[in-house]
């Protein structure tokens, strides 16, 4: 014991002398937690930026939507299509939804590379909340998936979609939301998968799915019964309605096309109004989000 | 923070026990097929060294996993820096730092951009931020690589890097698990070199696992861990000293007759290791003479040596580390792929 307490004494003096920088943690705040959640969410725009292969790839699938599916499908869609407008117009919501759809989950996918690699282990031993891990990087994938979706929206002219600062403004606030709660959603099977390629085959199973249920390339109205069920338990379909609602606002067509071929979503004979709408996939995301909290706060 | 405050009113009484930065008493988790640690006490007080020496599978990692708070235990209790691991889990996490074995950097980020994480996380003063980075990366030789990417770093400038961040919040105790594992000899005895040299510069108490027996020698005092449990704590010295026997190596024309003539003229049991006869004696340079007079088979060489740790190991388990490796490789694998697979 004795040469313990000669070990100490020596690195106290020495500590002494050396210690001109001084790190004192301060208590735990707030002020911690938000910047835990801003470097979280900045660290995903830095790797976003470094990657620039991925954003490219990943509006490939979008573009082959719009423009080759888009005008292929045009003249046999055109007489179904009132006159003037282009099928390309009508499935362009739809296809913007899309182009932030793969982004946001393999950006809630990285948890799964992270736990990989290691680095997963470096935030969870850090004495912050688990909450603002998620929280930082929901923002994140919800920020580089909703700049992809923006890059995505300058292309509205090429679908006859008019540039309006107010439409605009009102589809990217639509991508931030869809983003977010895709991203939540990734998050929560990101919490249980293990291998990032499981990770990769579950998601693709399950958004592509979700993608042609939600109504982007065909009209809600006038499905069989079961399609129909299936399209209002989709909750892409709840953020769809409300981008073709806005994009057919700015279209000045006559009330009769509009109602056609944006006629909302509805259930029985409700028409559920662009409000709630947003609220559902508003609500669902900070489900997934509070799930995706409590399955990371489990220690072994 | 607890321990600063009680080394401030030890001062007045030298000769009192320093502070316990960790103590664990009773500890031990199960796991749904294996009981990794089965109880195990002891304590680390400040300043110190202090190794875990173990083969792999013996519960050394499970252990430093339960020390901060990625995993919780069975039963039995560790607090490490005054802070119970289980019911103030923030106060643990913000008086240490942490080395594991696998790298946790995010190599797509540069060095720099690595410790601002780490810094931002860990709630590190803005203005202590840049002093204190450039300090912790000249500490390692890296201030020079900041604005690398990691993904360009050999393995040994990596667990440099990750020993820099580790130390980046100043935490009061440092944890290493198996920091040299998977690097080539020079760099592990640079990476030594870089943690002594800290043992001068910080105030700072260290807990590191290892199996290589050379590098508990580093150690102010060493656990030897087996199964789960402790069967040996004290200085590497004192744990030398305990065994009391030299081993002898001696190589001969005919081994198995010279065994034979051990067992029936010395009464000594020999074994060939390495190939070699070696056995242990009391004072090997006495008992040399007394074997050539007496040992009817040539001998071609002789060495004897002092107990090392090996034999220290050897002594407490009944089996050489390596010998124990090889048998926990199966548990190993299960762990391994549990760690990969678990829940954190």
């Amino acid at each position: 014991m004795v040469t313990q307490v000669a070990v100490a004494a020596e690195a106290d003096t020495e500590a002494a002398l050396v210690a001109e920088i001084r790190v004192a943690l301060p208590e735990h705040g707030l002020g911690h937690d938000l910047r835990a959640v801003n470097i979280v969410w900045r660290r995903e725009l830095i790797r976003f930026r470094t990657d620039r292969l991925r954003a490219v790839t990943s509006l490939i699938q979008p573009f082959l939507f719009l423009f080759v599916l888009g005008t292929g499908l045009s003249s046999l869609a055109r007489r179904g299509m009132p006159a003037g407008v282009d099928f390309k117009t009508f499935i362009y919501p739809g296809v913007l939804a899309m182009s932030v759809l793969f982004t946001a989950v393999f950006s809630a996918g990285s948890i799964v590379w992270d736990r990989e690699f290691g680095f997963l282990r470096e935030m969870l031993v850090a004495p912050v909340r688990r909450a603002s891990l998620v929280i930082g990087k929901c923002l994140g994938g919800a920020t580089i998936a909703t700049f992809q979706g923006i890059v995505f929206l300058a292309l509205a002219w090429f679908a006859h979609v008019p540039y309006n600062v107010v439409l605009l403004l009102t589809l990217i606030g639509e991508l931030l939301l869809l983003s977010f709660t895709l991203t939540a959603f990734g998050l929560m099977m990101a919490a249980r998968i293990k291998q990032f390629q499981s990770f990769m085959a579950l998601t693709q199973m399950l958004v592509m799915p979700l993608f042609f249920l939600s109504g982007a390339l065909y009209p809600l109205n006038g499905l069989p019964a079961w399609l129909s069920a299936l399209t209002r338990i989709d909750p892409l379909t709840y953020i769809v309605g409300p981008m073709r609602h806005a994009v057919f606002g700015y279209l000045n067509l006559p009330a009769r096309d509009t109602q056609r071929l944006a006629p909302g979503i509805t259930w029985g004979s409700w028409v559920v109004p662009v409000g709630v709408s947003l609220g559902i996939v508003a609500v669902m995301g900070l489900v997934m989000m509070a799930i995706a909290i409590a399955e990371f706060r489990k220690t072994e | 923070m607890m321990a600063a405050t009680q080394a401030g009113t030890g001062s007045d009484a030298g000769d009192r026990l320093l502070p316990a930065v960790i103590s664990v008493s009773s500890l031990t988790k199960r796991y749904e097929d294996v009981e990794a640690v089965r109880g195990i006490d002891f304590e680390v007080v400040r300043g110190e060294t202090f190794g875990f020496l173990g083969p792999n599978g013996a519960g050394k990692t499970t252990t430093i996993k339960i020390l901060c708070t990625l995993a919780s235990a069975t039963s039995g209790s560790a607090k490490v820096a005054g802070h119970d691991t289980r019911t103030e889990q923030d106060e643990v996490r913000r008086n240490i730092g942490l080395v594991f074995q696998d790298t946790t950097l995010d190599t797509y980020l540069t060095a720099e951009q690595n410790l601002r994480f780490h810094a931002a996380l860990y709630a590190v003063p803005k203005a202590v931020i840049a002093p204190r980075t450039r300090q912790v990366l000249d500490m390692v030789g890296l201030w020079d690589r900041k604005d690398n990417l990691v993904s360009t770093f050999s393995g040994g400038m990596q667990r440099r890097l990750e020993i820099a961040r580790g130390l980046l919040h100043a935490p009061h105790v440092l944890f290493l698990d198996e920091p040299t594992v998977g690097l080539d000899p020079q760099t592990r005895s640079s990476i030594w070199k870089y943690i002594n040299d800290l043992k001068g510069r910080e105030d700072i108490t260290i807990f590191l696992t290892t199996h290589y027996m050379d590098e508990a020698e580093n150690c102010d005092r060493i656990a030897i861990i087996d199964h789960g449990k402790i069967v040996a704590i004290d200085t590497p010295e004192a744990l030398k000293a305990s065994v009391g026997k030299d081993r002898v190596q001696i190589q001969t024309a005919d081994d198995a007759t010279a065994i034979a003539a051990l067992a029936e003229s010395f009464g000594i049991e020999a074994a060939v290791h390495d190939g070699a006869v070696t056995f242990s004696v009391a004072s090997g340079e006495e008992f040399v003479p007394r074997l050539f007079a007496e040992l009817t088979v040539p001998i071609r060489s002789v060495s004897v040596s002092r107990p090392s740790l090996d034999d220290v190991f050897m002594s407490y388990t009944g089996s050489t580390i390596r010998d124990a490796e090889a048998s926990v490789t199966d548990v190993m694998r299960r762990r391994a792929a549990r760690w990969r697979g678990g829940r954190r």
